[in-house]
Parts: C-alpha cells; sequence; structure tokens
C-alpha cells in the first residue's frame, strides 16, 4: 500500500505542516513581546495609566500565544529526530550546538522570566518586572537568532568538514558556520516581519474598536502606534527583502529563477513576469504577463544584464515551480499592500484623519491577519525554493528522512493535524474574544483566582481605578497596584 | 574510565534530563492528581502553584533533547525513531497540557474539558516518559548508524511497568509539592494522595530493578559481581533508607520535607540507571563516545553551558523564590 518515497511525502507534509503552525506563534510573540516592553517602558517612564491600560490589555493575548507557541515549539525540537533521523546523525555536529545555544540563551530567559512577568507585578515591583519584560522579550529574539542560524546554514552551509563517518563537522571558526552567508539577511527579513505582522494585529484591534467607538483613547493609541510601525517600518523591509533577494540569486540562483518563472534564460535582458501558469512539464510559463527586461532591471540593476533560466540547471536539480512563484507573489502582493496601509495613515495623519476615517479602519482591518499570511507565503517561497536539497547542493530532502514505515509518519501526521486544528483553533478563538472586548481604563491583567469571573471583567472597571488617582500613585512609586483589586 | 569531554557531556544531559524529570515531574504529578481535588478553589489553587514555572521547568526537556541532538546526534538520530509512536503520544499530551494552564481561565463554560485535558496530557506524557526508558533500557536494535526495529518494539510488559512506575513517581513528587504548597484540607488530601502515591513508587521501582536484574544478564553483571557491587550497592541501600523516611515524612510533615526525600529517591533512581547504563546511551550498542559529537561540537557547547548554566540557575531559583510560601486562596492577584 506505501512505498519508501510515500512516508518521505507524509514526512515532508508533517514537517511543514508543525512548522507552519508553529511560525505563526512566535511570528506573532517576538513583536507582542517587544511591543509590551515598549508598553511598560512608557507606562514606567510617563506614568500615564493608558500604557499600563495597554500593557495588561495585550498582556493576556501574550499569555495565550507564547503558551502555543512554546507546545508547538517542543513539538519543533523532537521533529528532527522523529522524522529525519538521517539528517540529524550527518548533520548534528555543527547545527546541534546551535539548537543547544538557543536553549540554553533564549528558551530559558524567556520562560524563566515569563512567570514573573504574567504573575509578579507585585511581588517584585515595578523596576524588576519591567526587568522580566525585557529579558522576555529579549530572550523572543535571541531564539529567533539562533534558530534562524541554523536555518541559514541548511541555504548557505559554510565552515564546515566532512567527516570520515560522513557527518558533517564544525570547521575551524564556529564564526563561518553561525555567520553564513544568507543569515544577516533572513534574521533581518524575518525579525522585521514579525514586527509588522504584529503591527498590522494591534492595528486592526485598534482599527475594530475605533470602528465602534471613535473616542475611546485606547483604541486611539493602539491604531496610532501600530500605524507608525506600518509607515516607518514596511518600506524598510521592502529595502531588506530586496536585499535577502539579491543575497539568494548570488547563493541560490535556481530558488530565484523558480521566483521570478523563468524557466529560459535571457541572454539580453529578463522579463518581470506579474502573471503566468508555471508549467513545470512544458519547461514554460503559460499565459504569462509581464515588464520586458524589468526582472533584470531589478536582479542586476541592468535592463540588458543576461539572466540564466532553469535551462541551465539539470531537471533533478530544480525546484517545483508553481509553489515558490505563487508564494512569492503572495508575499510581495501583501508587502505592498502594507505598505499602502502605511501611507494612507500618515495621509490621514496630515488630514488629522486618523481617528475618524472609517474607509482606513476598515482596510486596516481586513489588513489585520495578513501578516501571517505574508510570512508562511514568505517560508514556503524560501523552502520549497531550496529543494530539492535540505543542505544546499550538499544533501538531498530524499536522503534525510528517518526510517520509518508510511503508515507510521500517516498515523502521527493524523495525530498532529487534529490536536492542532482543535488545540490552537481553541487558543485562536479566544484571542480573538479577548481582542473583541474594548481596552479600557483599569483594564485587567492576567489574574487567576477562585472567586469567580476572574477574567471576565471586561466591562466593569475595578473600584478602585480613578485614572488620576492612579497616575498620582505611579509617580510617588507606591506599592499598591490597581490592577490587583478584588 | 578518564574524565573526557564525552563524559561530561553525558553528565550534563544526564543533569538535564534529572532537572526536567524531578521539576516538570511535580508539575505532571499534579495534572494526574487534579481529578482528584475538588473543582473550584481547591484546584484552582493546585494549579496556581505551578502556574508561574511550569514553563521554565518544561525548557530542561527541551534542553535534553536538544543537548542530546548537539552533544550525542547518533543516540538522538537512533533513539527518536525507534519510540516514535511515543515520543508523538509525549508531544501531543504535552501540548494538552501546556495550554490547559491558560484555556481553562479563559474559558468557564468549558473548564472542566480543560480540566480533562490538563490530566490526560499529564498522563500520557509521563506515561510516554516512562515508557521510553524503558524501551531504551531493553535495548535498540541498530544497523548501520540507523534504527533497525519495527515500529512497535517499544511495546512490550517492561515498557509498560517503567511507564507505571513513571507515573507514579511524578505523581508522588506532585503530591509532595502540594504540601508544600497548600495548607488545610487540601494539604491533608495531597499528604494522602502523596502516601499512596510513595507506596506504589516503592514498589514499582522495586519491580523495575528486580526486572533488569534478572531478565538481562549484562545488567545483573554490573549490580551483582564483584567488584562491581561494592560500587553499587550503596544505592539500594540508601534508596531502602529514603524510602522510608519518605514514608514516615509524609504522615507528619506539613511543610517541604516530603518534596525533599521525593527529590532524594529520583536522584537515587537516576544514579541506578547510570549504573545499570553506563557507559552506554544507547543500549545495547552504542557507548557515549560511539554517538559523541566531535571535540569542536563539544567544547562550543560546554563553553556556552560554563556561562549561561550558572545564571539560568540563579534566574530560576529567582523565579522560585518570588512565588515562595503556601498559595494563598485568592491566587496570584
Amino acid at each position: 500500500m506505501f512505498d519508501g518515497s510515500d512516508a518521505l511525502l507524509l514526512a515532508r507534509i508533517q514537517f511543514a505542516f508543525t512548522v507552519s503552525f508553529h511560525f505563526i506563534f512566535p511570528a506573532f510573540s517576538i513583536g507582542l513581546a517587544s511591543y509590551l516592553a515598549v508598553l511598560e517602558g512608557l507606562w514606567l517612564k510617563t506614568g500615564k495609566p493608558i500604557y499600563h491600560d495597554l500593557f495588561k490589555y495585550w498582556l493576556k493575548i501574550f499569555a495565550i500565544a507564547f503558551a502555543m507557541g512554546v507546545v508547538s515549539g517542543i513539538v519543533m525540537s523532537y521533529q528532527f529526530g522523529t522524522n529525519w533521523s538521517v539528517f540529524s546523525d550527518v548533520a548534528g555536529p555543527v547545527i546541534g550546538p546551535l539548537m543547544a545555544y538557543e536553549v540554553l540563551t533564549a528558551f530559558f530567559l524567556e520562560a524563566g522570566f515569563l512567570g514573573v512577568m504574567l504573575f509578579g507585578m507585585e511581588r517584585v515591583g515595578r523596576r524588576l518586572h519591567f526587568a522580566a519584560t525585557l529579558m522576555v522579550a529579549a530572550g523572543t529574539f535571541i531564539s529567533a537568532f539562533w534558530i534562524l542560524s541554523v536555518n541559514s546554514w541548511m541555504h548557505t552551509p559554510t565552515g564546515y568538514e566532512i567527516g570520515a563517518n560522513g557527518q558533517f563537522l564544525p570547521g575551524e571558526s564556529w564564526f563561518a558556520i553561525v555567520f553564513n552567508p544568507s543569515f544577516p539577511y533572513r534574521l533581518v527579513h524575518t525579525v522585521l516581519a514579525a514586527y509588522i505582522t504584529t503591527a498590522f494585529v494591534v492595528g486592526g484591534v485598534g482599527a475594530w474598536h475605533l470602528l465602534r467607538d471613535s473616542a475611546n483613547p485606547h483604541a486611539r493609541k493602539m491604531f496610532s502606534m501600530a500605524m507608525w510601525m506600518a509607515a516607518l517600518v514596511v518600506p524598510v523591509q521592502i529595502f531588506a527583502g530586496d536585499l535577502h533577494g539579491l543575497n539568494t540569486l548570488e547563493h541560490q540562483p535556481q530558488k530565484v529563477m523558480a521566483m521570478e518563472g523563468h524557466y529560459q534564460s535571457h541572454p539580453d535582458g529578463a522579463p518581470l513576469y506579474l502573471f503566468g501558469i508555471p508549467n513545470d512539464e512544458e519547461q514554460r510559463l503559460d499565459y504569462a504577463v509581464g515588464i520586458p527586461k524589468a526582472s533584470s532591471l531589478i536582479l542586476k540593476h541592468d535592463l540588458d544584464a543576461p539572466l540564466a533560466g532553469l535551462d541551465t540547471i539539470p531537471d533533478d536539480e530544480q525546484p517545483p515551480v508553481g509553489m515558490v512563484f505563487w508564494s512569492f507573489r503572495i508575499m510581495v502582493g501583501i508587502g505592498f499592500a502594507m505598505l499602502g496601509i502605511g501611507m494612507w495613515s500618515l495621509f490621514a495623519r496630515w488630514r488629522r484623519k486618523l481617528y475618524e476615517w472609517r474607509a482606513l479602519h476598515k482596510a486596516a482591518l481586513v489588513m489585520a491577519p495578513s501578516g501571517f499570511v505574508a510570512v508562511i507565503a514568505g517560508w514556503i517561497t524560501t523552502e520549497v525554493g531550496r529543494q530539492p536539497w535540505v543542505i544546499y547542493n550538499l544533501m538531498r530532502t530524499a536522503d534525510a528522512a528517518s526510517p520509518l514505515d508510511a503508515p507510521a509518519v500517516a498515523a502521527s501526521l493524523l495525530a498532529f493535524v487534529v490536536v492542532y486544528f482543535a488545540v490552537f483553533g481553541a487558543g485562536v478563538w479566544y484571542i480573538l474574544h479577548l481582542m473583541h472586548k474594548p481596552p479600557h481604563a483599569g483594564e485587567y491583567g492576567v489574574k487567576r483566582g477562585d472567586k469567580g469571573p476572574i477574567r471576565t471583567a471586561g466591562i466593569t472597571p475595578g473600584p478602585t481605578q480613578d485614572p488620576s488617582d492612579e497616575s498620582k500613585r505611579d509617580l510617588s512609586g507606591g506599592k499598591h497596584e490597581p490592577e490587583d483589586a478584588p | 574510565m578518564s574524565v573526557d569531554l564525552t563524559t561530561i557531556w553525558a553528565f550534563i544531559i544526564a543533569f538535564a534530563v534529572f532537572a526536567y524529570v524531578v521539576m516538570d515531574g511535580f508539575d505532571l504529578g499534579i495534572g494526574i492528581l487534579f481529578p482528584t481535588f475538588e473543582a473550584g478553589p481547591e484546584r484552582d489553587r493546585a494549579m496556581n502553584s505551578i502556574a508561574p514555572v511550569w514553563d521554565g521547568n518544561e525548557t530542561w526537556l527541551v534542553l535534553g533533547g536538544g543537548g542530546l541532538f548537539a552533544a550525542f546526534p547518533l543516540a538522538y538520530a537512533v533513539i527518536l525513531p525507534a519510540t516514535y509512536p511515543l515520543i508523538t503520544a509525549m508531544l501531543l499530551g504535552l501540548v494538552f497540557r501546556g495550554v490547559a494552564f491558560e484555556y481553562r481561565w479563559r474559558d468557564p463554560g468549558h473548564r472542566a474539558l480543560w480540566d480533562f485535558a490538563f490530566t490526560g496530557g499529564s498522563l500520557v506524557a509521563a506515561m510516554a516518559q516512562g515508557m521510553i526508558l524503558g524501551a531504551l533500557l531493553q535495548g535498540i536494535e541498530v544497523v548501520d548508524r540507523a534504527y533497525a526495529g519495527s515500529w512497535f518494539d517499544w511495546l512490550t510488559p517492561y515498557t509498560l511497568l517503567t511507564g507505571l512506575g513513571t507515573v507514579a513517581g511524578y505523581t508522588l513528587l506532585g503530591a509532595a509539592w502540594l504540601v508544600w504548597k497548600l495548607d488545610g484540607e487540601s494539604q491533608d488530601h495531597a499528604r494522602r494522595m502523596g502516601l499512596r502515591a510513595a507506596w506504589a513508587t516503592v514498589v514499582l521501582l522495586g519491580a523495575v530493578s528486580l526486572y533488569n536484574v534478572f531478565l538481562n544478564a549484562e545488567y545483573a553483571a554490573r549490580w551483582l559481581t564483584e567488584p562491581e557491587i561494592y560500587l553499587a550497592a550503596p544505592v539500594p541501600i540508601l534508596t531502602a533508607i529514603v524510602a522510608v523516611s519518605l514514608l514516615r515524612a509524609l504522615r507528619r510533615e506539613r511543610h517541604s520535607k516530603p518534596f525533599w526525600l521525593a527529590i532524594a529517591l529520583f536522584f537515587l533512581g537516576m544514579a541506578g540507571l547510570g549504573v545499570t547504563m553506563w557507559p552506554y546511551v544507547v543500549p545495547p550498542g552504542i557507548t557515549i563516545w560511539d554517538a559523541a559529537a566531535p571535540q569542536r561540537s563539544q567544547v562550543f557547547m560546554l563553553i556556552g553551558v560554563a556561562i549561561t548554566m550558572p545564571l539560568i540557575i540563579a534566574y530560576t531559583a529567582w523565579a522560585y523564590w518570588v512565588f515562595r510560601g503556601k498559595v494563598g486562596h485568592e491566587g496570584y492577584h
């Protein structure tokens, strides 16, 4: 019923499924942890309770997103061994230590300070609590650093030797391994993507509440902050993405050929295809619509520069063009739509209509989840685009899998699919439920106890929350925490 | 036996596994005991006692797995496929257990469902971990640097025994933790459950030990022949002393003593495991030196461990210190 190629395909689907699902959460929590640190820092600096309210509003959401990221992340740390054991054995000496560093410098940091960040305000005071928030935010970034170094090494392996037993062994310099050629670009592009993804979620939630009550000061504040991010960071991201693409052209040209739909070589200027149906069998782009010579202009900064196509690559070393071609267009399309929102928000600010322009709010609401789509599309572009290699030009994906029977892989894949949709579906539902509640003065934090509706008091402010009163206490450094009222 | 980097790394991995087993052990044990606590304040307090620390506790599992990948890649590449369904079950159990911490507060209407997920996830994860240990001890078939058995080799009466032993041991740890963190009626309940779990743990630990000695000639040689017996004998003797003290402490103590004694019991179990397995990382064929990463990898990581581990232990201890004392009735407000 099954043969080896089925087991391989199932293992690939399983990895793609678990890693895509997992990455949704860090893409959000990397940005949200930093946003929380900014909010708490602003609260400490200015004493304005609105920042504290927003901090507590997003902290509740962060707690759920982070928990989902942790449990889906632990799955990833074992996927290498369960489904890709040959890869693990062969590449372990090089990438294993980087992942160990991720655990030592990032995971413990996040997890160790998370408890204090969520529950410890009253017990440690504001300054130490802020330090804990900073540690969690730093942990999310450090984690991205190491895991992207590992991923980048698999794309652009450097600094290794091949051992007598066939293992990849570290060369003399770990620097050459960690800072492999594609790593700086991938790190910047991915971390900016996480920040932008979070900004559009925050902006979308702000827009949603502005649509319901355009005077809500908390909604105004979060919308404004998010739109600044959209206006300022999206252009930087487009620039960074372009640099990343040029780096890919240098190190993984066939991936760029697939992204561009260039089956044929173009000796005197390659067109930029906007649309087309990739046809791998015939090795051509059907129904192609393109701008002559524009691809050469973008990639080589010269209209007439020659660009090689997939006809220069052996058939068994070509990536599947369709997925790469389309996922790349989805990512870029969303990127430019985000740029449009950012520019629109600047115009609205200039016209002093940022909080009243309902069309802008509706557009921002529609774009709220777009970061997740763009991020997943970007990963599909880069990961499918490096096929058939798992370690570029050195080890084929087909040679990396565990010696497992297809039914075993199929059964575990099915279990992951069912559990992930049920569990993370519920989590996303709870997050949406929290986002639906308007942010307000005297926001509750992450509280849990045995007396009644601890986390459901969305509408009624706590008894002691007089904002002016709170800010006075803030300035005097008093120990009473308004959110700790029963 | 010389102290080389590979030996140091074997001890680091053993330390990570021990830290995980003890620290997440009491989290999982509380999950297993959860249905025996009354829904409402009792359960809320039990969960609040670990809510701020469970995530850090679970991270030791990632260090154990990630560390094995990094320091002994061959062992990682053999053990995980060999115990594939167990690993999958453990991970999915941990998914349910982990999200339950957040979800049960979020959704009072379905709290019973997430409490069930908390218990079910904890139980499955504990059982799977015990069975993985059993599957490792009973030996894994390896040909050409790869697992060569079939996908149900791990399912034997012996692995069921080690699974149950782990469930009992974690339950003991969870109960002892709750004796420390709770008071009043709930504490009495925790002590009663702890006493039962302690008996179950001692009996199952004894059964697994006898099974090892009588059913595997090589393991028997390690424990029962001279001169090894002089090195190994203190382990069962100390275990007996600790077990007796633990049972007595659980009848009387109202503070942390049962918890520390339960940890001592686990430590001795770990020492016994070391005597049984050494120097194999995957019995019967792969020693730690066969599986070890090259020296450059070992050195690079050792620097990281030397710098970060003291810091990790320090801020972990601080986090525990912040939430010290009995859990209040009102939770963490």
